[in-house]
């Protein structure tokens, strides 16, 4: 059981973190940042495993996460 | 009892950086100037200093920003071409306000010239020399005592402004054996380096840069630097005089130009000629006002320089209101004789006022 | 539930300003968490290079000297020299290191200078806007080489952490890369290795990263992620060239 959270302001869409997921479920927010970006967003918490594995290829230290 | 030494003008030098706790030397091997980085390969181990022959003088000049930047004395040397290399580095000393000693052991020029003395590099040591809006000091020796006096200088001068110093010899200076006086190291009282990067141990990180993109950063950094060169021009300009207060020309010369020309004169002496000699020992800041206020009754100066022409421009800017300036120049291929600077007196001082 | 993953201390909370998907900010976090690992932070000096990497001394929290293009190594030796105990690292890109700096990274290696280089090469000059790199690929289309790299016009591409390695001076020569979570871990120990090199007066050590430039390559961050897995990795091959166990050089 796990959890992320994105800093909404940090992320640029870039969905590396989507391609990093082995649970798929990261997607992307229907509202925009400040930037103009739809940050990535955890689609289910109960799938996500705290793998971090999203973190870790995040280019810009956007996400945290917990397990 | 003061020691003298019977020393080669580039070893007297070398040996002033190491009186002046200089304990990291970069340098790249290139004629007439060797004798400074081989002195100091010996000397430096000796001292538990550090000797590097670098790659190139590119790396060498990197180098001593490090150094520099660790809060270190350092020290590089090379001849013109060498010393045209290190513009870019030198351009980076004088923005990020690093301490630095650079000597230029001139030869002949442009391209890869010779290897005889010559001053054609002036232009390169006092109008800054590589891009940008900066200067360098430059101290300008005469002599193999000088080449060791101005080094402890330059050193002293290097840390107080936080900016790039350079040590102008020439050929003849650095190859030629001289009696030096070998006196005690009396340092300038002097800042603390307080910007020195050492690791960021319990205090907030520091830096050293050059690079400024915020609005009107790089304006302010160089009305900054501006006033450091200003304070430079009010407090470190230095010149010798000799014979000129009854001259009715006074020949302005440095390094081995005023040498030559010092014999020149007394030879123009012997045959009644009243001339006399203003000789520049800081090329930046060229000492203007003492040659502005000799100008007030001498209206008759020849600089006398191994180019075709570059200080003399100085000299103009300095007295062209109030006096006249002409020009004898010896370009590089063998230095001057007294004998031929006698007759460009003369020709000069015909026709001068009785 | 406890965090198991947050910013590492010696990189400082600020936004990045690098392109969506460059992995510039990867390498800046990866080398933060090396720093922090060993807990280095205080008595290490970075050493920024020309080009997108001149930034790192807005995101690392430790003094950083800025060095003329190309001269990073150079400037790291006069540091290193002068600071025996402090950790020195540059950070360059391929123009930086691989172009005009070539010299320098060849003869400070060669030296054996006890410093830590961060070499990102994404086959492209970024920050001046997609020049032709000694790293980029035959074929490859850049504002300089419109017609893509030609063997006859501007040679091969350079292959450095291979060439690095087979000076004695080296102690360590690594090539890894950030397209896939495997990669990218397998990137994470060779950074630390590097570090820890250092930090035991091991030598030299250096890591070259295979970095997408998405801006400049014309691709989405996820297409340059692809290329460097189908174009960047079968010139490019990861691995680590040279590691010495100890100082059995001396």
């Amino acid at each position: 059981m796990g959890k992320i959270i994105v800093n909404r302001e940090r992320c640029k869409a870039c969905a590396l973190c989507t391609l990093a997921c082995p649970k798929k479920v990261i997607l992307f927010s229907q509202e925009a940042n400040s930037h103009g970006f739809c940050p990535a967003e955890l689609s289910s918490e109960t799938e996500c495993t705290g793998c971090a594995l999203c973190a870790e290829v995040c280019p810009d230290v956007a996400i945290e996460v917990w397990r | 009892m003061e020691k003298r030494l019977f020393i080669k003008g580039n070893e007297a030098l070398a040996w002033g950086a190491i009186k002046a706790s200089c304990r990291y030397y970069f340098g790249y091997p290139i004629t007439p100037q060797n004798d400074i980085p081989e002195y100091l390969s010996k000397q430096l181990a000796k001292v538990e200093g550090c000797f590097i022959q670098a790659e190139s003088e590119v790396a060498s000049i990197n180098m001593l920003l490090g150094a520099s930047a660790a809060g270190a004395r350092a020290m590089t040397s090379s001849s013109s071409p060498g010393i045209s290399l290190m513009q870019e580095g030198i351009s980076y000393l004088a923005g990020s306000e690093l301490p630095a000693v650079i000597v230029n052991i001139t030869r002949s020029g442009p391209g890869l010239g010779g290897i005889s003395a010559s001053q054609g590099d002036y232009f390169q040591a006092t109008r800054g020399g590589g891009h940008g809006d900066y200067r360098t000091l430059v101290l300008a020796p005469h002599s193999v005592q000088e080449m060791h006096d101005l080094t402890l200088l330059a050193f002293d001068l290097a840390d107080k402004y936080r900016n790039p110093v350079v040590i102008l010899g020439d050929a003849v200076l650095g190859q030629m054996q001289e009696t030096m006086i070998d006196r005690a190291y009396r340092p300038l009282e002097l800042p603390p380096k307080d910007w020195t990067l050492t690791g960021a141990a319990g205090r907030k990180p520091r830096l050293i840069k050059s690079l400024y993109l915020k609005e009107g950063e790089m304006e302010r950094h160089n009305w900054k630097l501006f006033e450091k060169y200003q304070r430079m021009k009010k407090e470190e300009a230095r010149y010798e005089t000799s014979q000129e207060e009854d001259a009715q020309l006074v020949v302005v010369a440095f390094g081995t130009a005023a040498r030559v020309s010092k014999t020149a004169i007394r030879l123009a002496r012997n045959e009644g000629l009243k001339v006399g000699l203003f000789r520049p020992i800081t090329l930046f800041p060229f000492p203007e006002q003492g040659l502005l206020h000799l100008s007030q009754r001498v209206k008759r100066f020849l600089s006398i320089e191994m180019n075709t022409g570059q200080m003399v421009e100085d000299v103009k800017l300095s007295v062209a209101r109030d006096a006249d300036v002409h020009f004898y120049g010896h370009p590089p291929g063998s230095p001057p004789v007294p004998e031929e600077l006698l007759e460009a007196i003369k020709k000069v001082y015909i026709g001068a006022d009785p | 539930m406890k965090q198991v993953f947050k910013r590492p201390q010696s990189l400082k909370d600020i936004p990045f300003h690098f392109c969506p998907g460059c992995h510039h900010g990867t390498i800046h976090r990866l080398v933060a968490e090396a720093i922090d690992h060993f807990d280095l932070r205080e008595r290490t000096i970075g050493v920024a290079g020309v080009g997108c990497s001149v930034f790192v001394y807005e995101y690392f929290d430790i003094d950083v000297a800025e060095a003329p293009h190309g001269r990073a190594p150079a400037v790291a030796t006069g540091l290193k020299r002068v600071l025996r105990d402090r950790i020195i690292f540059t950070y360059q890109g391929d123009g930086d290191l691989a172009s005009i700096g070539m010299s320098e990274i060849v003869h400070t290696a060669n030296r054996g200078e006890n410093i830590t280089v961060i070499f990102v090469n994404n086959t492209v000059y970024g920050m001046t806007g997609g020049q032709m790199a000694p790293t980029t690929l035959l074929g490859q289309q850049t504002t300089t080489s419109p017609y893509g790299r030609d063997f006859l016009q501007d040679g091969y591409p350079i292959r450095m952490a291979e060439m690095l390695a087979t000076l004695e001076g080296t102690s360590f020569s690594a090539r890894v890369a950030l397209n896939t979570p495997a990669n990218l871990m397998k990137a994470k120990k060779a950074v630390r290795r590097a570090f820890e090199m250092q930090a035991h007066d091991l030598g030299f050590s250096f890591v070259e990263f295979l970095s997408a430039c998405p801006t400049n390559w014309g691709l989405n961050p996820v297409q340059a992620n692809e290329r460097v897995e189908k174009e960047l990795i079968p010139y490019f091959p990861l691995g680590i060239f040279k590691e010495r166990k100890g100082t059995d050089y001396l």
